[in-house]
């Protein structure tokens, strides 16, 4: 189903507008490339998704008995290292309207199609390619 | 049997105003209040431990005194506020004749300030201008909100829902997704609530102070990394007329106190 939704779409998406997006392959349902050319540090991964900066856990939970101040909007990350490849997580944080078009989820590495972005936002993605590839390697390791 | 209730209860859905997508039901339209723990519940309660309610005292004082260059007072033209104020800001942002387009209840005392009273306008978020709205609102304390009935507000309350259905800021979301489809969740462990607009001006623990509408509104846009709009401007008070007319049917409860 989601493959279905996005297959064809084996395409090089050329960043027009920002800079410093730098150009990905989108191959069936994932990113197989890291976003940097070398892999990311799970332990850096797993303190920029409980920063409230970084936005994950207003909505999500996970195994993060630290802190209190989880959302219960998305699903719980416990496992997603189970349900999903490296390259499928990769395309979610990217851009997680490839896999459901009315996510209320961000877009973490884009910059166009956004309405009365903020000042200090605007013509930025909300995470860096490295900030990308350091959650990546850390959601990869949440398997049960 | 089955059948029987089956047809009734389609009779009464299509007899019922149509709802349009997202939208909540109006027997489930919940105050923000209903979502408070016990103790800022007790708070608002209780107009003793009520910090709002300094706001109206002062608000009373203000509706009293007299100034700018006409030398009057509120009270000399609308007598006593107990009465004369009853049911207004529960229909507030209302269509101003004049300008042919809604002015909210901050507008309307400023309108009154500049043509009345030959004073100058207090400014959005100042401590006189809090203290005036909350103690006109506070007469409307238990009446149940009705802004928007006026057919000259229909185009700018269809403005205020295009306003909140529409997705924005860097982290590209609506006023809807939170506040429709998501209340009753948790946003960081905290209540999400239908974003019902029933007790403003109102008490922010966090803010430390009173606070209007917009400053909520323009809050939530920020949230969301979107450019806020400007206090006044024609899109917050669009948006506010919408939140009223979501409202339509909820009781006031200005002052309220939110965590
Ligand atoms: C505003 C809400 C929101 C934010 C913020 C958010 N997500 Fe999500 N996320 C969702 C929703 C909702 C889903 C469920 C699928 C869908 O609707 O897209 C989801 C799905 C996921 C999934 C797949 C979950 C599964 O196991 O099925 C992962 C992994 C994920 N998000 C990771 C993240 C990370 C990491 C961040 C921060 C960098 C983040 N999300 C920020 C709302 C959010
Ligand atoms: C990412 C989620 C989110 C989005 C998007 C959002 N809000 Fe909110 N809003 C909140 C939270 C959290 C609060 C504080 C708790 C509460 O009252 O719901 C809040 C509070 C409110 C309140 C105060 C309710 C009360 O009882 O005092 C109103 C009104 C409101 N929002 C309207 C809006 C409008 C209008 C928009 C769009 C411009 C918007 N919100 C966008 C999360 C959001």
């Amino acid at each position: 189903m989601i493959a279905a939704l996005i297959s064809g779409s084996l395409a090089v998406v050329s960043v027009a507008k920002a800079d410093e997006l730098l150009p990905y392959n989108i191959s069936g349902d994932g990113i197989a490339e890291s976003l940097t050319g070398s892999p990311g540090d799970a332990a850096r991964g797993r303190a920029l998704v409980l920063a409230r900066t970084t936005t994950c856990i207003l909505c999500h939970s996970g195994p993060f008995p630290e802190t209190r101040f989880q959302g219960d909007l998305a699903p719980d990350l416990t496992g997603a290292g189970n349900r999903w490849t490296a390259s499928q997580l990769r395309l979610r944080l990217v851009d997680a309207s490839r896999f459901n078009a009315q996510t209320i989820m961000p877009a973490y590495y884009r910059s166009d199609g956004l309405v009365r972005v903020g000042r200090n936002f605007a013509d930025k993605p909300i995470l860096s390619a490295a900030e990308i590839e350091d959650i990546v390697a850390f959601l990869a390791t949440l398997r049960d | 049997m089955r059948v029987w209730r089956a047809i009734a209860a389609a009779a009464l859905l299509a007899a019922a105003p149509a709802l349009l997508a997202g939208e909540i039901p109006i027997d489930a339209r919940r105050s923000g209040y209903s979502f408070m723990g016990p103790d800022t519940r007790a708070m608002q309660d209780d107009d003793t431990s009520n910090p709002g309610m300094l706001f109206v005292l002062e608000g009373e004082a203000l509706w009293g005194k007299k100034t700018g260059n006409a030398e009057k007072s509120c009270a000399d033209c609308h007598g006593d506020a107990r009465s004369s104020m009853k049911g207004v800001a529960a229909r507030y942002p209302a269509i101003d004749k004049a300008l042919a387009r809604p002015v909210t209840l901050d507008q309307r005392i400023n309108r009154c300030r500049t043509n009345h009273q030959q004073a100058t306008p207090l400014l959005y978020e100042s401590r006189d201008l809090l203290a005036l709205s909350a103690f006109v609102a506070h007469q409307s304390r238990g009446v149940a909100i009705s802004a928007g009935d006026d057919p000259q507000a229909k185009p700018f309350v269809e403005q205020g829902r295009e306003l909140f259905m529409q997705r924005e800021g860097q982290l590209n979301l609506a006023c809807t997704n939170c506040h429709d489809d998501n209340f009753d969740r948790r946003l960081a462990g905290a209540p999400v609530t239908q974003g019902q607009p029933t007790g403003y001006p109102l008490y922010r623990l966090e803010w430390q102070t009173l606070g209007s509408l917009e400053r909520r509104l323009r809050s939530c846009m920020s949230g969301v990394r979107a450019q806020a709009y400007d206090y006044g401007s024609p899109e917050l008070v669009a948006l506010e007329l919408y939140l009223m007319s979501r409202a339509r049917g909820l009781p006031m409860e200005t002052p309220a106190v939110r965590p």
